[in-house]
């Protein structure tokens, strides 16, 4: 009699949006709270961990994707104003672009076609399939402009956001000890290159561990990377026939 | 009010850049448009309205949460993953690295061009 009652609970449960939007918050929280023990690691990132444990979840409760997605929607939706956001930074750090406009726009322009050349060039070489290089493609920029990206270009939105989301800690892990080997110590060059190159993650990094002026360089670069990626990916990836 | 004046502008340059990108076919991203139409907008304006700036900061502060409901859409992937997973592996390592590498190094040199030509004017 309680099973059956427990059952009717979970069946109602599990088809309304109120349970994935409640479990993705939940799953956050309890990533946090984990990453802090860690120590702040970038190998246990919120982000990864909150994914890992809601895919753990989603497996163990047999529950398909489009039913978690009914829920966790409201979350999605906000990525779009969210992106639209991105110009307040950028407004903010106006006068450092204003400044350093010509370094800036040769740095930029030069590292995002470094990243799209060497991420399609490199999967393609190694015999990637079409859908997941376009995928790649826009790997280096934040995750709300690199899906849209990849879902314009045909690669797969999802699969762009859990390589968006590798590049970040590839990024925090490699960054450090290249700027060791190269001798790299301005902070401006760091946190530039950072956020270029590893979007948000870097830009948590340089705040957490190089500091303020690197953290706001970093800022600065993920927004005018993927502004700029956005214009500058389509026309590239079709240099590549694709 | 103030959250819903702000996310009104937000959602407005949102709406604006989605229009454009769809009646002209811009292979760009319409959220992104509205990034750029909300930063010309500023830039006129030559300041943030309080509203939105509540409401944006709010929106950037938990940004990476937003990204989760997609990146639980791996799940749909695994059998793609797997089956090209030393490819993937290799080209976000390498392709990363070299980006960070690349980028460092001329910014580096154009700045360092950039200061001496600002001393030779002072």
């Amino acid at each position: 009699m309680n099973d059956l009652r427990l059952e009717q609970i979970w069946v109602y449960l599990s088809a309304s949006p109120l349970l994935h939007l409640f479990a993705t918050l939940l799953a956050f929280i309890v990533a946090t709270v984990i990453n802090r023990w860690a120590g702040g690691t970038p190998l246990l990132h919120p982000v990864i961990v909150t994914i890992a444990l809601l895919i753990g979840f989603l497996l163990l409760t047999g529950t398909d994707y489009p039913t978690y997605f009914q829920g966790a929607q409201f979350l999605h939706f906000l990525l779009g104003p969210a992106t639209v956001a991105l110009a307040i930074p950028l407004y903010d750090h106006r006068e450092r672009v204003r400044r350093m406009l010509w370094p800036i726009l040769i740095g930029t322009i030069s590292g995002v076609a470094t990243a799209v050349v060497s991420a399609v060039g490199i999967a393609m070489a190694l015999g990637a399939n079409t859908e997941t290089i376009l995928s790649l493609a826009p790997k280096s920029v934040t995750s709300p402009i690199a899906m849209g990206i990849a879902e314009k270009l045909g690669g797969i939105p999802s699969l762009t956001a859990g390589l968006v989301l590798i590049t970040g800690v590839v990024g925090c892990i490699v960054g450090p000890w290249i700027f060791r080997m190269t001798r790299i110590t301005d902070p401006t060059v760091q946190g530039y290159s950072m956020g270029l190159a590893a979007h948000g993650f870097g830009t948590a990094y340089c705040f957490a561990s190089i500091g303020a002026v690197a953290g706001a360089f970093s800022g600065l670069a993920m927004g005018l990377s993927g502004l700029i990626t956005a214009f500058l990916l389509p026309p590239l990836v079709h240099l590549f026939g694709l | 009010m103030s959250l819903i004046i702000g996310m009104c502008i937000l959602l407005g340059c949102q709406f604006l850049g989605e229009v454009i990108s769809r009646a002209l076919s811009l292979p760009v991203p319409g959220p992104v448009l509205g990034m750029l139409i909300l930063l010309i907008g500023l830039l006129i304006r030559g300041s943030i309205p309080a509203s939105l700036r509540t409401m944006g900061e709010g929106l950037l502060k938990y940004l990476t949460l937003l990204f989760v409901p997609a990146g639980v859409g791996l799940i749909q992937h695994f059998g793609l993953i797997r089956q090209e997973l030393g490819i993937l592996i290799a080209t976000l390592l390498v392709s990363t690295s070299v980006t960070i590498l690349v980028t460092s190094q001329i910014l580096q040199r154009v700045a360092r061009k950039g200061r001496a030509a600002g001393e030779r004017e002072a």
